[in-house]
């Protein structure tokens, strides 16, 4: 038995307004997509939602007080707010290059968290 | 005073302002200076840590920080000159402007074109009438964005947001990553004012209740905010009694509006549209004063840095070919013909175009609506009964702006318009 269920996509900041059918976690319509994303944005929602994560670290001697972190690919929506923990942990020694890896496969989910942006050591 | 001079001078470091430089470099121009008042160059965009940037320029998904560090990367290597921690402090005729700060001290530098690229300013407390005690605690989600992000302190433990603005849904999102709680977030229409997207990834992926029709009435507390009244509000914004309550919290953050940045353009002698805050421009980008162009947030807000991007380039383009003309060459090319906003448009950029001057290639025209309009809809740009352009949408929405290009074609169909309208209509189905 289908169900109607509507979904925004974040895949991108147009946020397309997807009307779907919906047997179980399987997906049987969709409309309002305007590019392929859009159904695959469904598909993961419905079995396995994922969200990018975008968060700082602190880091000591360097020319600012943090660095903006971001996770390399999406992950698993449920491990966000625990991914974001483990990092309030964290220290980093400055200099800090851009895109240096933070936490390797965080969680086991294949994922790095690595760096926006480089800083400097502070003089 | 050191005097300086370049070719093309542009105010302000934000993804317009590098774009705009950069191309101006690209089109030729020799000495393209950009001053910022910042230490850092990039604008707003190194607070701005989340995703969501590039998708169009870069075809990738970069967070505020990479977007930026790309555009001031290029900018570099095609050799724009940049003067940080300078803030312009007038513009004066030729163009020229005055400025100081600690690298140079006090300057004046002429150039044969100027690009305002200021970006703009947070609405705040005092500008929407907040009732109640002053408090601290209260701060616009911007300088809690800054706070947080850049300086590394947590404004607070229990957050009420006013407002459904991209900047506050973000911070909804932010704060709660750091272990503070939000309340709730109220937005005083029936609608968000943000992107649909940032609904989802930033308020319901949270549980943050958002309750629509709804405002802040009051704050309460002495030293620090303790609570803020709240109320519901019926269509002509006013509090519906016997719906106030209290809300416990430590921390109002307000997202209720961005507002271009104009006070140097103002100086200027720039015509500023009361309708967007911020200078008329034709589809070069140019003010009404000669040698002046402007890009970016200074002239209407935008949802998407990609699109900052795109009409800085222009800017940059025409600022460089102003630069490099002689006297005689800058007369504008043909009728500047009027843009209006028709129906369901709140406002339409650039307000006024050369149509003559299309043979250039396209002009890019950007608006918003006036309220949602959650049906089929066509985007049509019109010259008396005549559609010149027209594009169907599933839907529009005040919070997304809608572009149209007009080309040569359009233009010699449009003939001796002596007007043209905007409009977004609903379709027959």
């Amino acid at each position: 038995m289908a169900d109607h269920r509507q979904f925004i996509c974040v895949t991108c900041p147009v946020g397309c307004s997807l009307d779907v059918l919906v047997e179980g976690s399987e997906l049987k319509d969709i409309q309002g997509h305007a590019c392929k994303r859009g159904i695959t944005f469904v598909q993961e929602e419905l079995t396995a939602p994922k969200r990018v994560l975008t968060t700082t670290v602190r880091v000591q001697g360097g020319t600012l007080p943090l660095v903006p972190v971001r996770s390399s690919g999406p992950l698993p929506k449920g491990v966000l707010l625990q991914v974001a923990s483990q990092l309030r942990q964290l220290v980093l020694q400055a200099p800090v290059s851009a895109h240096q890896i933070v936490i390797h496969d965080v969680l086991h989910t294949d994922v790095d968290i690595i760096t926006s942006r480089e800083v400097g050591r502070a003089e | 005073m050191r005097d300086l001079s370049c070719d093309v001078l542009v105010i302000g470091s934000g993804p317009a302002g590098l774009a705009a430089a950069y191309q101006a470099r690209r089109s030729g121009s020799g000495r393209v200076v950009l001053v910022e008042r910042n230490d850092e160059l990039g604008g707003i965009l190194p607070q701005c840590i989340h995703n969501g940037f590039g998708g169009r320029v870069f075809q990738t998904d970069l967070t505020g920080p990479e977007y930026a560090s790309r555009w001031i990367h290029q900018a570099h290597e095609v050799g724009v000159e940049f003067l940080s921690r300078t803030m312009v402090l007038s513009i004066e005729p030729g163009p020229s402007i005055v400025a100081t700060g600690s690298v140079c001290g006090l300057v004046r530098i002429e150039a044969k074109a100027l690009v305002l690229a200021m970006g703009c300013r947070e609405r705040t407390r005092g500008a929407l009438a907040i009732p109640g005690t002053r408090p601290a605690g209260v701060y616009t989600a911007g300088t809690a964005q800054r706070l947080v992000n850049i300086e590394g302190f947590m404004p607070g433990e229990r957050f009420v947001i006013l407002g459904s603005g991209d900047i506050g849904m973000i911070m909804a999102r932010r704060l709660t990553l750091e272990g503070a709680e939000v309340a709730v977030m109220v937005e005083i229409m029936p609608y968000i004012s943000g992107l649909r997207r940032n609904l989802v990834q930033c308020v319901r992926d949270y549980d943050i209740p958002l309750l629509l029709c709804t405002t802040v009435t009051g704050v309460i507390g002495r030293d620090r905010v303790e609570a803020v009244t709240i109320s519901q509000v019926d269509e002509r914004w006013q509090p519906v009694p016997g719906t106030q309550r209290e809300i416990p919290c430590d921390t109002l953050l307000l997202s209720v509006g961005l507002i271009p940045e104009n006070e140097l353009s103002r100086m200027a002698g720039v015509a500023l549209d009361p309708l967007t805050g911020g200078p008329y421009v034709d589809e070069r980008l140019a003010t009404s004063v000669p040698g002046i162009f402007a890009a970016g947030n200074v002239v209407h807000v935008y949802d998407l840095v990609d699109h900052v991007t795109e009409s800085a380039l222009q800017a940059g383009r025409y600022a460089a070919d102003y630069a490099r003309q002689g006297a005689q060459e800058k007369a504008p090319i043909g009728r500047l013909i009027p843009l209006r906003a028709g129906r369901n448009v709140q406002h339409v950029v650039p307000q006024a175009l050369h149509m003559e001057a299309l043979e250039d290639g396209e002009a890019t025209i950007e608006f918003r609506v006036r309220q949602p309009i959650e049906a089929s809809v066509r985007a049509q740009i019109t010259s008396g009964d005549q559609v010149l352009v027209s594009r169907r949408l599933r839907y529009a929405r005040p919070s997304e702006m809608v572009t149209l290009s007009l080309d040569l074609a359009h233009a010699q169909r449009a003939g001796r318009a002596e007007m043209l309208r905007v409009e977004v209509i609903p379709s027959v189905a």
